[in-house]
């Protein structure tokens, strides 16, 4: 019996999110008076199954070989499917990425096992896990239970808290029967990594806005609203105000006549938040708010806010946040 | 080779907002009903793979009798045929009994030609799991390409195409018959054309009921605690702090402790 | 409860109606402010509506034409106006008032010259008739033409002219025999490049300025005799015919207005707050809105009606001028009260409601003024007008032999 958690690799690199969901596993297996396990598949996996070690797991169920180097279901989801067998898992959780989504659906349907996918929450209730996901895009939330012997999970990235690494006490098993490449259908011919470039506005998670309180020295403004975009890995959007002063392009306003926009974050440096803009981004999660006028109807809408002129207090976010994602 | 396509009959985006826990928990949703807009580019393809491979297209979709608005959709678009399966064959079923039930449905449209290709769409705006597809594929015993934003070619057997991941693209190369998810980067999904509309308006689509296909129980997931998430109406946290860095300093820890970044 | 759309139309119309929907939100709306506000004409609309079939809708497929009835060019016409009125007008010119005109009195030769380019959009049409000193009073134009052995030679000036300066073909009205007055009128098919023509846009218009409005000028312009729509003589009528195509696409794209002054005001009167509450909670509002709903439901009942006898190939003349003119002083009424909803948000143009009221002015003075529908219903009902048989009367749609291509 376990929870066993697929440590997902990039190009050789682990996927930090995993972290999050092996340090949760171990919890809900402490509630479930169970062990926790991770799976880790690629060419070379020493470094990371140890790394998993100090993160929580008690045992790491391990595939290497060349074969594997890539990520490819035929091959991964039959080591999954062994780990799951040999680790007696009552649950198998993934890091809800594309791949991720996709190896848990595969093993959960081949196990004819209960998934929930993209769930925000994981807990214990009763001696039963209870997964936490929502539907219709958000407007719904929902709990599940299992009535299946396995329960499948894909994890929202960032559902919980990064753990910090401690001290190993597990062990780590390899796993057999890893197919010939010849038996393997799907072939990788090229690769590109993914590409650090311009974020859109509509598909950003993260977006920092300029508006009309840049005036002062627009240029520079938007200097500083743009660094701390950057540093966020944010899209850069503007109040209608700053595109018709002719600040920054059209591409960038956010509002009615702009783009609608509905982040995770949104932080909006000098925009007062007249009617229009709130229309177009007013779904946004979290608001956050830098303004001079503590009256402006922005602070309505936020979560957060600063009263500061936006020369002074982007600079020191940007700085704030440089050293904390150092 | 026939390329099917796998649709679903959703909300309008621009209704799902008003959905409430009674219209989730039963169904019956009474929001305007419209093709999932994933599977828009879904359809595209089938259809364009039509165009360059000489090929048959056909729609299928799992849903309610008499509701054939998605399928009607597909076949403006261009789809060649369309194909209904009534959801009561899954009962109470979830994700695998559907998967189950649309791989059958896929056998059966099968033909003379024999469907080679399925396509579908990243996931449904109702439904927010993406799982069909995977199960479609396990169910069918296919092979799966996900997330890909270009079919570069169908030559000797074999599909090559591209797919993006987090960490990159790739391209591969895999034998047919193959399940492929698409991305919204993948193509324009064309607007339905009068032709088209004249063809769809006119069709009767075929349904397969219990008598075509069975598909066995198992159930594996209790929903429970619907609820609306109500926006957090909280009082705006002013940071206080007798320097901007103090404000600042604040502020990012705020915003990382809510996990946003 | 079944909407007035579900009760009327078929499911062909609506999938038409979604497409046509779909296109006004996907390609229409995001482009089209930005042109009201620079005058500028939305040129890149024009190959993605003659690709979706726009400009032949009811056009027979023989002609190149889509072969879809009059109720469908109705609901194309009401959603390119909720996007904005200058997009509906250029289909209104080019089909209702250049091609259509063609289909109902030109030979079979002049049909097969002229439509499947006008359909496939290879030739972008419009119509001149009014004139700087000639508007409603049509019989006082003053522009000529001579008979020349194989041709005429036609000379005058029209304006007012929607799509001037971006059409390349013209359906001109100009006297032949100037001494018969209404009857001395002839209708002629004039190309840009001929010698003696010219164009020209007039700037400065209230409204519709994402649509081209400009003056043609003709001296001494040899047209083929090929070239004349109709007999001699004829042309008063043609031009009358003309209206009653056009005004049914003014009177379908209002509801359009209507509809979207509705959708705009309801959304911005939940969202809006005053004295603690939502404005949608003041009486004062909801009349407002009671009343768009109720000019919106009449509006799509007298449009359907116009659109059934037009498909029946019936006579509609009185039918069609009471939907423009009810609907458009309906759009005039929904997008004022918009305007009053949005309060000082409506005057700006940061939302669609002012410019949609600065079109429906322009609608209730182009395709006969409101006053010359008044003028015209109390005539039909105080029997002193009634409509005479035509010599080719507009044929009734016909869908299997419309949608044959030979």
């Amino acid at each position: 019996m376990s929870i066993l958690v697929w440590i997902e690799l990039n190009d050789g690199r682990v996927v930090t999110n995993c972290w999050e969901l092996l340090a949760k596993a171990k919890e809900l297996a402490f509630e479930l008076e169970t062990t926790s396990a991770a799976l880790l598949i690629g060419d070379e996996v020493d470094e990371a199954a140890r790394m998993a070690l100090t993160y929580g797991a008690d045992t790491v169920y391990a595939a290497a070989d060349a074969t594997l180097s890539r990520f490819r279901l035929q091959p991964y989801a039959a080591l999954a499917e062994q780990a799951v067998e040999r680790a007696g898992a009552r649950a198998f959780l993934t890091n809800g990425s594309i791949r991720g989504g996709t190896l848990a659906a595969t093993v959960a349907c081949r196990q004819k096992a209960g998934i929930a996918a993209n769930a925000s929450d994981l807990r214990v209730e009763e001696g039963e896990l209870v997964a936490v996901r929502t539907i219709y895009s958000g407007n719904i939330r929902a709990e599940l239970r299992f009535e299946s012997r396995l329960a499948v999970a894909s994890v929202r990235p960032r559902s919980f808290p990064m753990p910090e690494p401690v001290g190993s006490s597990g062990a780590i098993e390899m796993l057999d029967a890893v197919l010939d490449e010849d038996e393997i259908r799907e072939k990788v011919t090229d690769f590109r990594a993914a590409e650090v470039g311009e974020i859109g506005l509509t598909d950003a998670h993260i977006i920092v806005s300029g508006g009309r309180g840049v005036a002062a020295d627009p240029p520079k403004g938007f200097e500083l609203v743009g660094e701390l975009a950057e540093t966020l890995g944010a899209a850069l959007g503007a109040s209608r105000a700053a595109v018709d002063a002719g600040y920054i392009p059209y591409k960038h306003q956010v509002g009615q006549t702009g783009k609608t926009v509905g982040p995770d974050l949104y932080i909006a440096c000098g925009i007062s938040g007249a009617i229009q803009h709130l229309a177009g981004m007013g779904n946004s999660k979290i608001i956050v708010a830098i303004n001079k006028d503590r009256d402006a109807p922005i602070f309505e809408r936020a979560k957060y806010g600063i009263v500061d002129d936006l020369f002074e207090a982007v600079p020191a976010l940007t700085a704030a946040f440089r050293k904390r994602l150092a | 080779m026939k390329v099917a396509v796998l649709i679903k009959q959703t909300p309008d985006t621009a209704e799902l907002p008003k959905i409430t826990v009674d219209e989730a928990r039963s169904g019956e949703v009474g929001a305007t009903m419209v093709l999932n807009p994933w599977d828009e580019f879904a359809v595209e393809e089938a259809i364009d793979l039509a165009d360059r491979f000489s090929c048959e297209s056909a729609a299928i979709s799992l849903g309610r009798v008499g509701e054939t608005d998605a399928l009607k959709h597909a076949l403006a678009m261009g789809v060649d045929s369309g194909l209904l399966v009534d959801e009561q064959v899954i009962g109470d079923g979830g994700e695998w009994e559907t998967a189950e039930a649309l791989a059958e449905a896929v056998k059966i449209a099968d033909g003379e030609e024999g469907v080679s290709l399925v396509l579908a769409g990243k996931m449904s705006v109702d439904g927010n799991s993406g799982v069909i597809y995977a199960g479609v594929a396990c169910k069918l015993g296919w092979d799966l390409l996900v997330n890909v934003t270009r079919i570069v070619d169908i030559v000797d057997g074999k599909l090559i195409a591209e797919q993006v991941f987090e960490g990159g693209q790739e391209t591969v190369e895999t034998p047919l018959p193959v399940v492929v998810s698409v991305a919204k980067e993948i193509n324009e999904p064309r607007y339905p054309s009068f032709m088209g509309i004249r063809k769809a308006s006119r069709a009767q689509i075929p349904v397969l009921g219990e008598d075509e296909l069975q598909v066995g129980p198992s159930s594996t997931v209790r929903w429970e605690g619907m609820s609306k998430p109500e926006p957090e109406r909280v009082e705006v946290r002013i940071f206080e702090g007798s320097t901007v860095e103090e404000k600042a300093e604040q502020l990012a820890d705020a915003l990382l402790a809510e996990k946003v970044i | 409860m079944a909407s007035t759309q579900e009760l009327l139309y078929t499911e062909e119309h609506e999938l038409v109606r979604k497409m046509a929907y779909d296109f006004t939100r996907n390609e229409v709306m995001p482009i089209i402010a930005e042109h009201d506000r620079n005058h500028t004409f939305p040129y890149e609309l024009l190959p993605k509506m003659a690709q979706l079939g726009f400009l032949g809708i009811c056009l027979p497929a023989r002609y190149g034409g889509a072969g879809m009835d009059f109720h469908s060019l109705g609901i194309v016409s009401e959603a390119l106006e909720y996007g904005d009125s200058s997009v509906r007008e250029t289909i209104a010119v080019h089909l209702a008032l250049h091609a259509l005109p063609i289909f109902q009195w030109g030979t079979e030769e002049q049909k097969q010259a002229f439509l499947p380019d006008l359909a496939a959009g290879a030739h972008i049409a419009c119509f001149g008739l009014t004139e700087p000193g000639a508007g409603s009073d049509v019989s006082a134009i003053q522009s000529r033409a001579r008979r020349d052995g194989d041709s005429y030679v036609l000379s005058g000036e029209k304006m007012w002219i929607t799509l001037a300066d971006v059409a390349d073909r013209f359906l001109v009205f100009v006297k032949t025999q100037p001494e018969d007055g209404a009857r001395g009128i002839s209708a002629f098919i004039v190309e840009r490049g001929w010698e003696g023509l010219t164009t020209g846009t007039l700037e400065g218009k209230m409204g519709v300025r994402a649509s081209n409005t400009g003056w043609v000028n003709m001296q001494d312009v040899r047209v083929p005799a090929g070239h004349r729509l109709g007999e001699e003589g004829e042309g008063f009528k043609i031009a009358m015919s003309c209206l009653d195509n056009a005004r049914f696409g003014v009177a379908a794209g209002a509801v359009g207005i209507i509809r979207a002054c509705i959708d705009q005001s309801v959304q911005y009167a939940r969202q809006r707050k005053t004295f603690g509450k939502p404005i949608a909670e003041h009486q004062l509002i909801q009349q407002m809105i009671a009343q768009m709903q109720q000019d919106l439901d009449i509006g799509e009942l007298l449009v359907w009606k116009a659109g059934l006898l037009k498909n029946r190939g019936e006579r509609n003349t009185r039918e069609t001028s009471m939907a423009k003119w009810f609907c458009t002083e309906a759009a005039r009424r929904a997008a004022d009260n918009a305007v009053q909803i949005h309060g000082a948000y409506g005057y700006s143009d940061e939302f669609n409601v002012e410019r949609h009221l600065r079109n429906t002015k322009s609608a209730v003075i182009y395709e006969g003024t409101s006053q010359i529908h008044t003028l015209m219903q109390a005539a039909y009902t105080l029997g002193m007008r009634q409509d005479r048989p035509v010599r080719c009367p507009m044929p009734a749609y016909d869908a299997d032999a419309w949608q044959e291509d030979e």
